[in-house]
């Protein structure tokens, strides 16, 4: 598909009733709404700031669907990497300093730290709202401020329950249980036959934040209260720590010390028949000749619904945010765009091989999510998130409180017995207190 | 400037630049001050931002403002600060005591005549040589839960029978990181002691052993006071270095288990910069200063003045 500069003119509306038309496999159904043109300023050129990517599929479709928008409007696009852990000090001083990148994917409350500092891009933001069947609320709360957007929803990086279908048959259970006492019994089941399950609690930002907020939220504890004040201590938080505590002992040994990258290793060292982990682990497997076994035995699920009755997780949120001191709106905007129409969106969502899940409810159709069995359970990851320093509102206090692992902290404390559960979520309170004071 | 200056040495009263060139003060002030400015803002200037940042609230996408002690108040009040500071001054204590008692012993190997003395003496280096964040990433593998090439062996061996739990475990870590940090810093302190011991006239060492005095007591009595000043400066810089670790412990355990592998600067900059709280990170860092201020002064009056290495009575 080409497309002229006047096409692109003409609103990216056009673009995605055109992409209707097309034989594109499980089109996108959009909506003929119209979304805001722009045109982009005389001689603009762009750069964004974007993490390293995980899935190199997914960075060729991005540098690909980048490629058409400078021919078509004539803007070059400059695409800058770094680690994923620096960005969000990256973007911090470029946000401070008032110079550096036009657009910058950011991570998690980054874009809550510094509403001021990001270009409104409400308008946009709700006409692919509109156009694309709405966002799924967890994305939403991440990029906007009271009722202006300060950035739009770009994906979820999905965690799911990873495991091998093999030995969890073989320690009797026909299928992945649904609730967390099934998983409490399978994984005394699993270590009964020597293949024990394993998640992180270690200081890892992705797989840690994410398994120890499943435990808190799957129960029906919460940090904070909706008006911001420290509720973490509550008898539902005593359950769940007895419940990691118990959990805990049918754990492999040493996941205390992990952080993001050792339930990778041991579960491809075959040393693990449950983890949680987003779907590079399978490509991991997937892509070595020598571990085909192991892929084929390989498959997915959410994590299992607590007493809270709700599939909630934490998940990784990252929102495309262009910074207001960029020369170039108007070229950024039509940049940003270009790139949610469905065709481009499409082909890039297709590119990360079920690695980044959509924000926009129309795109759930990809025809990525069907094309493993494997990727099902990570179709669904904008639809369980929920955002961190869940009750209370996004900013910088629920920033410093996952940055302060108190929730990570707490979880592993009760989990590996230094404390018990009641003195665990008593510390956990003194400590949330503290941050959101 | 210098050269037009000889060329003409007429009569002719010397030009303003040439009066410049050959004035001894004004050259000086202009010849220091590239490294004057280079001070100035790069040291000064981050250091005196850092100190203001301890008394703002400033956050991440906010300039913040004066808010006096707050920082510190509330970072006396936070028993995680205190477990760090614990952490902090248990990691450099332990670490700087091995890195000195294992440093000096290197030192006196590598001042025997050994065969291939200097291929030994460059080869000692190598730890220090290798970036941190390499060698720390070794020995992330080294102290990996399931991998670890240390537990290998002893299960090889028959001595263990599960995989020693390195990092995991509160105490374990604490060794562990104190290991690795040792690993690291000794051939820095061996080195220089080598340096020092090569300056010790051999003459003073054949008077005494004609006086009969046993290899300890030469070194009681002879190496050691004369080492004393570098000692001194070694382990001054050793301590310093020891004290403001990040690499080490932010690549091994960010900190973890449980926070007991947590240093004063990991939480600086867990608070500041992920945390977005920089007022609150550098007054982490501020809280340093007394520390690493006081070891300084601790090794300049304690250890570098003492009368006796000038001849004087103690």
């Amino acid at each position: 598909m080409t497309i002229s500069k006047r096409e692109l003119l003409l609103g990216g509306a056009s673009l995605a009733v055109g992409s209707l038309a097309l034989p594109f496999a499980g089109g996108t159904p959009a909506l003929a709404q119209a979304i805001p043109k722009f045109e982009p300023e005389a001689g603009a050129s762009l750069r964004l700031l974007r993490w390293a990517p995980f899935v190199k599929g997914e960075e060729d479709a991005w540098l690909a669907n980048t490629k058409k928008f400078s021919e078509a409007t004539g803007v070059e696009v400059r695409i800058d990497k770094e680690s994923w852990e620096d960005i969000r000090p990256k973007a911090a001083v470029a946000s401070s300093v008032g110079s550096g990148p036009d657009i910058v994917w950011v991570w998690f409350d980054d874009a809550q730290q510094y509403p001021d500092k990001l270009l409104d891009v409400t308008d946009l933001a709700k006409a692919l709202s509109a156009a694309y069947g709405g966002y799924y609320p967890g994305n939403e709360v991440y990029a906007k401020v009271k009722d202006r957007f300060v950035g739009l929803p770009l994906a979820t990086i999905g965690n799911a329950v990873v495991y091998r279908e093999s030995w969890v048959k073989q320690a009797g259970f026909s299928e992945f249980p649904k609730d967390t006492k099934g998983l409490l019994e399978l994984g005394k089941a699993l270590k009964g036959i020597n293949h024990p399950m394993g998640f992180t609690l270690g200081h890892g930002v992705g797989d840690g934040n994410n398994f120890c907020h499943w435990v808190l939220w799957s129960h029906g504890g919460r940090m904070v209260d909706e008006n911001g004040k420290a509720v973490i201590n509550s008898p539902e938080t005593v359950e769940a720590l007895r419940y990691v505590a118990e959990l805990y002992k049918t754990f492999i040994p040493g996941t205390e010390s992990w952080l993001d990258v050792n339930n990778n290793r041991a579960f491809i060292a075959g040393d693990l028949a449950v983890t949680a982990n987003g779907v590079s682990i399978y490509y991991a497997a997937a892509n070595d000749p020598k571990l085909a076994e192991m892929a084929a035995d390989m498959r997915s699920t959410n994590f299992p619904i607590g007493p809270a009755g709700k599939p909630v997780e934490l998940h990784q949120t990252t929102t495309a945010c262009i910074f207001k001191y960029t020369k170039f709106p108007k070229a950024a905007q039509a940049y940003l765009s270009f790139m949610f129409d469905a065709p481009q969106y499409n082909a890039w969502l297709t590119g990360a091989s079920a690695y980044c899940c959509q924000t926009l409810k129309a795109f759930a159709s990809n025809p990525v999510w069907t094309s493993k069995p494997i990727h099902a359970a990570y179709a669904k990851a904008s639809d369980t998130l929920r955002p961190n320093g869940y009750a209370g509102p996004l900013g910088p206090q629920s920033a410093a409180a996952m940055a302060d692992w108190i929730v990570v902290d707490m979880v592993a404390e009760a989990a590996t017995g230094q404390r018990a559960p009641q003195e665990a979520a008593k510390r956990a309170q003194t400590r949330a207190e503290r941050v959101y004071r | 400037m210098a050269n037009a200056a000889m060329a003409e040495p007429t009569v002719r009263p010397r030009s303003f630049w040439a009066g410049i060139g050959q004035g001894r003060h004004v050259l000086g002030i202009v010849f220091m001050l590239p490294a004057a400015i280079f001070l100035l803002f790069f040291l000064t200037y981050p250091l005196g931002l850092g100190v203001w940042l301890g008394f703002t609230d400033a956050r991440i996408g906010r300039p913040g403002i004066f808010i006096g002690l707050e920082n510190y108040e509330l970072l006396w009040g936070d028993s995680l600060f205190w477990l760090v500071v614990f952490n902090t001054v248990l990691y450099t204590t332990v670490a700087s005591v091995l890195k000195f008692g294992l440093g000096l012993w290197l030192a006196l190997l590598l001042n025997q005549s050994l065969p291939f003395k200097s291929f030994f003496r460059a080869v000692v280096l190598l730890p220090w040589v290798v970036p941190t964040v390499l060698s720390a990433i070794a020995f992330w593998w080294i102290f990996d839960s399931q991998y670890s090439i240390i537990s290998w062996a002893l299960i090889k061996l028959g001595l263990i029978s599960a995989p020693i739990n390195f990092l995991g475990d509160v105490a374990n870590a604490r060794a562990s990181v104190i290991a690795a940090n040792v690993w690291r810093g000794i051939p820095f302190v061996a080195i220089s002691l080598l340096a020092g011991l090569q300056t010790i006239s051999p003459s003073l060492h054949e008077a005494a052993t004609l006086d009969g005095a046993t290899s300890w007591q030469r070194f009681r009595f002879i190496t050691l006071p004369l080492l004393t000043p570098i000692i001194a400066v070694v382990m001054t810089f050793s301590v310093l270095f020891t004290f403001t670790d990040f690499q080490l412990i932010y690549v091994l355990t960010r900190g973890g288990p449980l926070n007991s592998t947590h240093l004063m600067a990991t939480l600086s900059f867990q608070r500041a910069i992920p945390g977005g709280q920089l007022g609150e990170g550098a007054a982490i860092a501020v809280a340093m200063i007394p520390f690493l201020l006081s070891a300084i002064l601790f090794s300049y009056f304690g250890l570098q003045r003492r009368k006796w290495q000038q001849g004087g009575a103690d």
